[in-house]
């Protein structure tokens, strides 16, 4: 298949947590979020209360997925930085570990400058992260006695899900 | 692409609607959302133009219930089917884990019905996949409409590899869960495979 499926375990879960809020916190933004290219959120921090945290995965990554296809029709590998600005809020997108979209939205208590350098610094500590989670997935798929929870779905479950 | 979230207990897999323009896939997703509980579902967003043509696409979130102890979401997405708009309708095939085809069911759109399902083979082979392997349903939409082909020569000319196949009327939502089902079920299946 040619997009492996993304497993996220508590673990990897906790240190993406833990650099979102870090990011958070140094780059003065309201919130940040992590999501994937296919547009399911994966992790998020700060004021998320404040937003359709499911619609703005799924817009992200089509921003994203339109911008990249910008670049290819121009000739370029990718646009790694996007940044929309509004009167109160504005918004950095950039690319983390090539699969994943760093969302941060901030106001006028911070800066594209300090987002910017911020990011830059973040992300190679989240690139770290999904190498990890990399390593972690090829190991249980090397090693199939570490079954998913899932390779005992019977029909019984699926049907059950349909029974309304 | 499946995402198994074991911090948050959670699946989460996405459907797109594929098929020739004006077949009825935002009608799908709109019938779907008019029928589901409010806890159980999203906003629903569609970026269309000003004369409500699908622009870049329909989005709908909707949590199935729970399996195993994990709650399984279903991203629902439709392309935009006019020939014209291929390079979005390519994007949104991104980490797809599986895709309802919609068929117009008019005699006179039969010729588009075939050109959106090579264009749809092509575009998912560009990502990596391939039709004859993912989980996949075909839905022949419109029944009602006076000028429409039997159905035994649109499963002629259209059946791909003997998938599920679904008499539809989106606007009444005749088929239209039927068809969903089909495909997250294969989808869930998939996924006792890995």
């Amino acid at each position: 298949m040619a997009a492996p499926q993304l497993v996220l375990y508590q673990e990897e879960f906790q240190r993406l947590d833990q650099a979102l809020k870090k990011l958070r916190q140094e780059a003065n933004a309201r919130a940040i979020f992590l999501i994937d290219k296919a547009g399911q959120q994966i992790a998020a921090t700060g004021e998320i209360d404040q937003f359709d945290t499911t619609s703005l995965a799924s817009l992200t990554a089509g921003n994203v997925a339109a911008t990249d296809g910008l670049a290819k029709l121009i000739g370029e590998r990718e646009f790694s930085v996007l940044f929309h600005e509004g009167e109160r809020d504005h918004i950095h997108i950039s690319i983390v570990a090539k699969r994943a979209i760093l969302l941060v939205i901030f106001d006028d208590r911070s800066s594209l400058g300090l987002v910017r350098l911020r990011v830059k610094r973040g992300s190679q500590e989240m690139d770290h992260i999904f190498e990890d989670m990399q390593v972690k997935r090829d190991k249980g798929a090397a090693n199939p006695t570490q079954s998913s929870p899932f390779s005992e779905i019977t029909d019984e479950d699926i049907d059950a899900l349909f029974s309304e | 692409m499946t995402f198994i979230n074991y911090a948050s207990r959670e699946i989460n897999c996405k459907i797109v609607y594929y098929g020739p323009g004006l077949g009825g896939k935002t009608t799908n997703l709109q019938y779907i959302y008019g029928k589901t509980a409010p806890e159980a579902k999203g906003k629903m967003i569609s970026l269309a133009t000003e004369a409500d043509r699908t622009l870049f696409f329909d989005f709908l979130p909707l949590d199935l219930g729970s399996i195993r102890g994990f709650t399984t979401r279903f991203h629902l997405y439709t392309v935009p089917g006019q020939v014209f708009y291929d390079a979005s309708r390519k994007l949104i095939l991104k980490g797809v884990d599986g895709v309802i085809f919609v068929a117009d069911s008019q005699t006179e759109r039969m010729e588009a019905n075939i050109e959106s399902i090579r264009n749809l083979e092509d575009n998912l082979s560009e990502h990596g996949f391939d039709l004859q392997t993912i989980p996949y349903a075909l839905q022949f939409n419109k029944r009602d409409l006076p000028d429409v082909a039997p159905v035994a020569d649109m499963y002629r000319t259209l059946n791909y590899k003997r998938e599920m196949t679904f008499e539809a009327v989106a606007t009444t939502g005749v088929g239209v869960f039927d068809t969903l089902k089909a495909v997250a079920k294969q989808i869930l299946i998939e996924l006792r495979k890995r």
